[in-house]
């Protein structure tokens, strides 16, 4: 049965294994560029990143094939695997042979899930090529463009470590279930296409922010740790008022996963002190009128509670939400299996 | 003797609909059993619950003693032809033979290539690239060098023309001579049946309407020609299967294990064609179809 599953996946396999040389070739081939921009930018590495257009489609382009690599996988392997035979009548030939259907799909599943294991690692090189990156963040070092993204944040963390191969085992299960269920190829490839792709753009939201127990910190708001001020209406009006208020975590690197400001009780405040627009440092503010304003909010007991993950928890992370990644791709397996045995002509 | 293939009571719904429904046969052992009957007589159904790729809805099925699923080892003895004999287009004929050898512990490799060159296949050849009659060679092929004490066809020529039919018939006919297996074909068309078979079960809405060894149906069924008369006057041991009448003469259709001794009949003997024409227009009810015209 080995022998069959192989010859049907050979020729993914070698496209696959063609793209998987080309991705970690350009990685290899820049990996050492940027090491060495580290070294000789120090603080400036993400001012000069930014001014490398090669280093940063590198980034942003092997950020996007992580991502697609669910998708791609399970759209080509998962949702072809049984809806192809249904198709053209070949379970008929290969399920009357001497081989249970559950055997039989049990082989598939676990050398295409090998295989989709393998494509998953582009997440682990790609995470091997940030590595200065990641040194750069954890330094403090500042920067505006995307790559300055800590590794732990939503937008990246999928694309990073082990979390792609859960994400890309998932997208091949879903893929054959698609198949299963609809029993038409191009049907099931549309309807992977847009179960995985949300799957992907849900995972951030309603998964990574409940998987671990944030750290809880309380800081003092200071006029240097500023981070955010947004304020609305015409400056020097009566109808000024702040809207958002933050100060930063000196914890680079960290995922903040909930910040709000509390009051002496330790309650949430929801709307903010009219009077905090003094302490919106602007042109031609004075010194002293912010710096009381700080000190009001210090002595009236006001502090920024802080939810977040310390860059450190990056593994633990993708540890867990990979475990249950690969849980659910087993639910959606199980259901396979469920669903072979039943009738199928 | 166990039978090949016993059921009782089967039934298949898909959805609201019955594809079969309180079906109970049972086909004996050692013969090549030609089913036949109208498009929707339930065949194909039967024969996908014979090899496990159906369950029932009711009932029963049970192939050599036991259920089709049982166990990979009574999957081992039962070999399918599927309908349209299926092959992957993206695998050459070498490749078939080795998902035979891979999948079946009684694998006859040396039978499997023998039949491979007599049949004049290109062991590199794309099943994509056959012809229709070849993949259905190719097809056989696998069922055969599997070693089945049991090979079932699920309409293994519909789709092939009238000479590439005659071939698949006449090889599979040789194989069965050759390895001792017993065999159903289902077709709807009698000729298949009658170049390839010794028995026929004639299956109408899931009700089998006679089954028996070809020549035995075919010596005891009789057309009697003459003079009108009721067909309720026959002797016990003549049993009426169809009737038509004129205003003068009555053709009727019997059959009888005894001879026919009354001499106002002109008796001759039947087709197979007429005869499971005579059992499917009885069974879908009396309304003279245009069919019976052959039976005049």
């Amino acid at each position: 049965m080995t022998w069959l599953t192989w010859r049907q996946l050979r020729a993914s396999v070698a496209i696959a294994a063609v793209g998987l040389a080309a991705a970690v070739s350009v990685l290899l081939a820049t990996g050492q560029r940027l090491s060495g921009l580290l070294r000789t930018a120090g603080e400036n590495f993400f001012d000069q990143l930014d001014d490398d257009a090669t280093l940063e489609a590198v980034l942003v382009l092997g950020g996007r094939l992580v991502w697609a690599l669910p998708v791609i996988v399970g759209v080509f392997w998962g949702a072809p695997m049984v809806a192809r035979e249904l198709e053209a009548g070949t379970h008929r030939l290969v399920w009357t042979q001497s081989i249970s259907r559950t055997r039989w799909l049990a082989n598939k599943l676990a050398l295409t899930g090998l295989v989709a294991a393998v494509v998953g690692t582009l997440g682990l090189a790609l995470t091997w090529w940030s590595r200065p990156i990641d040194d750069a963040v954890g330094q403090g070092f500042n920067g505006s463009s995307v790559a300055s993204v800590p590794r732990l944040w939503p937008d990246v963390f999928g694309t990073r470590g082990v979390v792609p191969i859960g994400m890309t085992v998932l997208g091949l299960c879903v893929g054959v279930a698609a198949g299963l269920v609809i029993r038409r190829t191009v049907a099931a490839m549309a309807l992977t296409l847009v179960t995985v792709v949300a799957v992907q753009l849900a995972a951030p939201v309603l998964l990574q922010p409940h998987l671990l127990t944030p750290t809880r910190d309380t800081i003092v708001y200071t006029v240097d740790r500023i981070t955010e001020l947004q304020i609305t209406g015409p400056p020097g009006s009566e109808d000024m008022e702040v809207v958002e208020f933050a100060v930063g975590l000196d914890e680079p690197g960290a995922w903040l996963v909930d910040l709000e400001m509390v009051d002496a009780e330790g309650r949430v405040v929801t709307d903010l002190p009219e009077w905090l627009v003094d302490c919106a440092p602007h042109p031609g503010s004075d010194p002293d009128v912010v710096a009381a304003c700080f000190d009001r909010l210090e002595d009236e007991g006001y502090r920024q509670r802080v939810d977040y993950l310390a860059a450190s928890r990056f593994w633990q992370l993708q540890t867990v939400e990979t475990g249950v990644l690969l849980l659910l791709a087993a639910c959606v397996a199980g259901f396979c299996f469920w669903r072979v045995r039943r009738d199928l002509t | 003797m166990t039978a090949m293939i016993r059921s009782d009571g089967l039934g298949k719904r898909f959805g609201r609909r019955w594809a079969l429904q309180d079906c109970t046969l049972e086909l004996p052992a050692g013969r090549v059993v030609g089913l036949v009957g109208p498009n929707g007589a339930g065949k194909s159904t039967l024969l996908n619950l014979a090899v496990g790729m159906l369950t029932p809805t009711a009932g029963e099925i049970r192939v050599l003693g036991a259920l089709p699923t049982a166990s990979d080892a009574r999957r081992a003895k039962v070999g399918f032809v599927g309908q349209d004999t299926p092959t992957y287009d993206g695998l050459s004929v070498a490749d078939h033979l080795r998902l035979g050898a891979g999948l079946n512990p009684e694998w006859d490799e040396a039978l499997a290539r023998q039949r491979i060159v007599s049949l004049g296949l290109d062991p590199k050849q794309r099943a994509a690239r056959l012809s229709g009659g070849q993949r259905a060679q190719l097809a056989l092929t696998l069922g055969i060098a599997k070693r089945p004490e049991l090979l079932i066809l699920d309409e293994p020529v519909a789709s092939l023309d009238p000479l590439a039919r005659r071939e698949f018939l006449q090889d599979l006919m040789e194989a069965v001579a050759e390895h001792e297996m017993s065999v159903v074909l289902s077709s709807h068309l009698v000729s298949d049946v009658e170049r390839a078979c010794d028995y026929l079960v004639v299956l109408v809405d899931s009700r089998v309407q006679v089954a028996g060894d070809i020549d035995h149906l075919l010596a005891t069924h009789h057309r009697l020609t003459g003079p009108r008369r009721d067909p309720d006057t026959l002797p016990a041991d003549q049993h009426l299967v169809t009737a038509s009448h004129t205003d003068r003469q009555s053709t009727l259709l019997v059959r009888t294990e005894q001879p026919i001794l009354d001499p106002s009949w002109e008796v001759s003997r039947l087709s197979l064609e007429d005869l499971v024409i005579a059992y499917m227009s009885r069974a879908t009810g009396p309304a003279p179809r245009p069919t019976l015209e052959a039976l005049r």
